[in-house]
């Protein structure tokens, strides 16, 4: 479980604050997606998590640890992260970039390649096809594939995941969605999302958390916050896809 | 007259190789001592943007020292012979080899570095195992930049009692003899060239560019 206890960032000293007071509360095996527009603040909550951004105040909790007090190079390494901009190493094969926290923790190459094989076939890269090439030779769903592997590979218990699906056209997007589901359904991790896609967010979700200019405006689960929206910014989130939806469900009856 | 030329070539043949030899090694130790300096300074130079300023300061302008009033400037602290020369060398070559290797670090996608800091990285390590080995081809090729130079610089050197092919160029000038000359540019040219390709395949070698 990951609980966030008035947490705030303030990047320039108090003067503007990109994340004000905000508390969560992940439950294990939960999908938690952060949504909202971009500046908003939820990659700042996002890296806080595992300790990229230090917070000003409040606390984070992550299995009742307080994280402020967990080693932070352990820290990341024990929650997976899949980056924005992907971020595979270039000079690495497909199979060294996999197991390259298990590489960090002096694991050895046996091991190493056993567990890229395994993740490999679970992000449904063919290893005896993949583990051998090099980042440029995919192409970007398959790097985000591998990166997602990547992430995974330590077997950690949380997933952080920065709007990883961003940068891909909307077939491979929705794609890898369908796949995250399915990967959550096996191995059952508690995954943190951001994104600023509406939809994304309904695909992913078991609770949403909207954020807007540094707050939470409405957590939830998605009916809940579609049924019942807590402020205006969230009615207008939802008003216009929700109409949308309404005008397809009706036309399609 | 190509009789006497075979001949001249005859004569000359040891002191020909002994002279490529001590040329060659004079290159070598100045270009190891450059790498043994320039890469910490580079990677230092990445990371601090003082000694940056400092260190690319200084070498710059050594840089635009003519080679032979470097080494009329060194004659009344180290004197004459091969340390000076050596000196000299290596100060020519960090430039290019501290330079190439902090650009390679700095040019480095950033997507890349803030993977390396997610993923639990130590500082170390992500020197180690990401920064060093994405830009060894840069760095590699500023190696590349310095040898070349320091094979043409080091034909000067002889002027200060260092050795090495610039002697022959030396005592061809004195005696108005061009085949002397000769003698000591053309293979200190040939040596220029063999380690530009040399290192350039090495640089091939290392780069993750072309990896499949």
């Amino acid at each position: 479980m990951i609980r966030l206890s008035n947490v705030s960032k303030s990047f320039d000293d108090g003067d503007h604050y990109a994340v004000k007071n905000i508390s969560l509360n992940i439950q294990k095996g939960e999908t938690l997606v952060l949504l909202g527009s971009s500046g908003c603040g939820k990659t700042t909550t996002l890296k806080m998590i595992n300790r990229l951004i230090e917070p000003s105040g409040g606390c984070i909790e992550i299995d009742e640890r307080d994280a402020a007090t967990i080693d932070p190079i352990e820290l990341k390494r024990s929650i997976g992260y899949v980056f924005q901009g992907i971020g595979l190493f270039p000079h690495l094969s497909v199979e060294e970039n996999v197991s390259i926290v298990l590489r960090l923790m002096g694991k050895s190459k046996s091991e190493r390649e056993a567990s890229a094989q395994e993740w490999l076939e679970i992000v449904s890269l063919d290893p005896g096809l993949y583990a051998k090439r090099y980042p440029h030779e995919l192409s970007g769903g398959q790097q985000q594939r591998v990166g997602v592997a990547r992430a995974l590979a330590a077997n950690p218990d949380y997933l952080l995941m920065d709007e990883p699906f961003g940068a891909l056209d909307a077939i491979t997007r929705d794609a890898l969605q369908q796949e995250l589901l399915t990967i959550k359904n096996r191995v059952a991790k508690t995954i943190v999302f951001v994104t600023h896609d509406l939809f994304e967010a309904l695909t992913l979700a078991d609770q949403i958390a909207v954020m807007n200019d540094g707050i939470i405006e409405q957590v939830g689960h998605p009916d809940e916050l579609m049924q019942s929206p807590a402020t205006n910014f969230v009615y207008q989130l939802f008003e216009k896809p929700g109409r949308q939806l309404r005008l397809l469900h009706e036309n399609n009856r | 007259m190509n009789d006497s030329l075979y001949l001249f070539l005859l004569n000359h043949l040891p002191a020909l190789g002994q002279k490529t030899m001590e040329h060659f090694i004079l290159t070598g130790i100045a270009v190891s001592g450059a790498i043994l300096i320039g890469i910490p300074f580079g990677i230092l130079a990445s990371r601090r943007i003082m000694v940056r300023k400092i260190f690319f300061t200084i070498a710059g302008i050594i840089q635009t020292i003519p080679s032979l009033a470097m080494l009329a400037f060194l004659l009344p602290f180290l004197g004459i012979g091969v340390i000076p020369a050596i000196v000299a060398l290596i100060l020519y070559a960090l430039l290019p080899i501290s330079r190439n290797t902090y650009t390679g670090i700095t040019e480095i996608d950033p997507s890349i570095l803030e993977a390396s800091d997610g993923l639990g990285f130590s500082h170390n390590q992500r020197l180690y195992l990401v920064e060093i080995p994405i830009a060894l081809p840069t760095i590699i090729a500023g190696i590349r930049t310095a040898a070349v130079i320091c094979v043409g610089v080091a034909t000067l050197s002889a002027f200060i009692g260092a050795g090495g092919l610039g002697d022959f160029i030396n005592r061809g000038l004195s005696m108005n003899n061009t085949r002397l000359i000769l003698l000591g540019a053309i293979p200190s040219g040939i040596m220029a060239i063999a380690l530009d390709i040399t290192i350039g395949a090495i640089e091939h070698k290392f780069s993750w560019k072309n990896k499949s």
